[in-house]
């Protein structure tokens, strides 16, 4: 299965954990495939098209207290391997972290 | 037994089994849930002339899993989940293994919704049919359907494993399970009671493999202990006999004694709860009742587990073992805290110690309250009754 894994954070608290080790810690299972962080919202741009137009915006998609950070995707067994690798990532311990499971196996 | 009592019983006893079994050799839901209904047909019109088989379970699930066989060939489905379908059970004797707790564990996976826990447990576990289990929770029909099918979908899309948890995993997954499996037990508590069996089956279940588990124990035992007096719980009418007015002797002393034997301490939420059922369950007649013990148990589980419906009764325990001003001193507080608002043994339990100390009026005021929050037709002609008592 793959999970496309999104961290959520409030961007307005700093990040007190090095997410590197997990990182590595994954890599070297073979179950992180890739991943970045993101810039924060304030950098984000959105992109709509009604009536032939294109709208663009400055902002996120929603206006929540937590916004996407980052996103790693990950390949693993099943869900609870995926639950697993999420609550060993340090933002787990003070964002909220979403696996979303890609729609084609 | 006639053939058609044999398809009856092999429905009762079998069902979860076979099902369980298909889900794990097709891993489609739907699939082993069809499956599983045509090789019941398949019994009904086969076990009449051809003679109810040796192993009923296993010509089930042979049936469903060559139904099964079947439809994937017909679909063409791609050869992994054909060969995978196709495994021959791993025992020679042509058992095909016990597979209903990977089914309960699945069902009651943290990532579905708890509605849909209890929902998919209720159809699958217990066996209830959709329309069954909207009734119970007062929704439409077609929302229960719509909440099973979503709960299925997401087992199947978001990659839910059909396993027991590893062992690392197991406490918490567990506390999950033991919630719907009580839930279970109380939904045959309050009428069903082929439901009761069926938690306190999975019970039995969940304490074989997890033997040292003391919350397993705690959960099984408590079941086993209110089980035991489910005969003596209502008369011919059909009416609820109160606990002190119950006939002992048609309590279940096998399962007391079991249930008995289950209990391992009092630090935990199921563990207390037992060790009151067992306090009611070993007095010999209800002037017998440790009062005192049970009040020290409910105030050990209020404070693991606070909550009103708790507190409610240790103040019937306190009353019980101190006197009734006690017992509404502690009432009186949670009245004024507008916790239990609407609840109707607030008013009655007032009533009830009121009357105990010849306050009249006061307590046909509050058995008048109580009347008008009941929600059964017994409960109300017991408060009536005690209205006439008091205005005597």
């Amino acid at each position: 299965m793959r999970y496309l894994m999104l961290v959520c954070v409030d961007e307005d608290v700093e990040p007190n954990a090095d997410p590197q080790p997990w990182i590595d810690q994954m890599e070297g299972r073979g179950v992180r495939r890739m991943g970045n962080r993101l810039r924060p919202v304030r950098d984000s741009t959105t992109v709509r098209v009604r009536a032939g137009e294109v709208l663009v915006a400055d902002g996120p998609f929603a206006e929540t207290k937590e916004q996407i950070g980052g996103f790693d995707i990950l390949e693993c067994a099943d869900l609870d391997e995926a639950i697993e690798i999420a609550s060993k990532h340090p933002a787990a311990a003070f964002g909220t972290l979403e696996l979303r499971p890609f729609w084609e196996r | 037994m006639s053939a058609r009592d044999a398809v009856a019983a092999a429905f009762r006893e079998e069902r979860v089994k076979v099902l369980a079994t298909l889900i794990h050799l097709t891993g489609d839901w739907e699939l082993a849930e069809e499956c599983v209904q045509d090789a019941f047909e398949a019994a009904l019109a086969h076990w009449p002339d051809d003679g109810v088989p040796r192993r009923p379970g296993a010509w089930l699930t042979t049936t469903a899993r060559n139904r099964a066989l079947d439809r994937l060939r017909r679909s063409n489905v791609e050869a992994t989940k054909l060969r995978e379908a196709a495994k021959v059970p791993d025992a020679e004797d042509d058992e095909w293994g016990d597979d209903r707790l990977r089914l309960v564990f699945t069902c009651c996976h943290p990532a579905l919704p708890l509605d849909a826990r209890v929902a998919l447990t209720l159809r699958t576990v217990a066996g209830l049919t959709t329309e069954e289990i909207a009734r119970a929770f007062l929704t439409p029909t077609a929302t229960m359907a719509q909440r099973l099918f979503r709960a299925k979908a997401k087992i199947r899309e978001a990659g839910i494993p059909y396993r027991v948890p590893a062992p690392d995993l197991l406490p918490e997954r567990l506390t999950g399970v033991l919630g719907v499996v009580y839930l279970l037990f109380n939904e045959g508590y309050s009428g069903r009671r082929e439901l009761a069996e069926e938690a306190i089956r999975l019970g039995r279940l969940l304490e074989q493999l997890m033997p040292t588990e003391t919350e397993v124990r705690g959960l099984l035992g408590l079941m086993l202990l209110h089980h035991a007096r489910a005969d003596a719980r209502t008369n011919d009418a059909g009416d609820l006999v109160p606990l002190d007015e119950q006939d002992r002797a048609r309590w279940h002393r096998g399962l007391i004694d079991e249930g008995v034997r289950l209990l391992t301490g009092t630090t935990t939420p199921y563990q207390l709860q037992a060790a009151i059922a067992a306090c009611h369950a070993t007095a010999a007649t209800a002037q017998d009742t440790d009062w005192w013990r049970i009040s020290v148990l409910y105030e050990q589980l209020a404070s693991l587990t606070p909550s009103p419906f708790i507190e409610l009764n240790r103040a019937v325990a306190v009353a019980m073992a101190d006197g009734p001003e006690a017992g509404l001193t502690l009432v009186d507080a949670l009245d004024s805290s507008d916790t239990l608002d609407g609840y109707h043994l607030l008013p009655a339990v007032r009533a009830d110690l009121l009357r105990r100390l010849r306050r009249r009026t006061e307590a046909a005021a509050a058995y008048e309250q109580a009347l008008t929050q009941a929600p059964t037709e017994p409960e109300r002609r017991y408060l009536r009754r005690r209205i006439a008592e008091v205005r005597g």
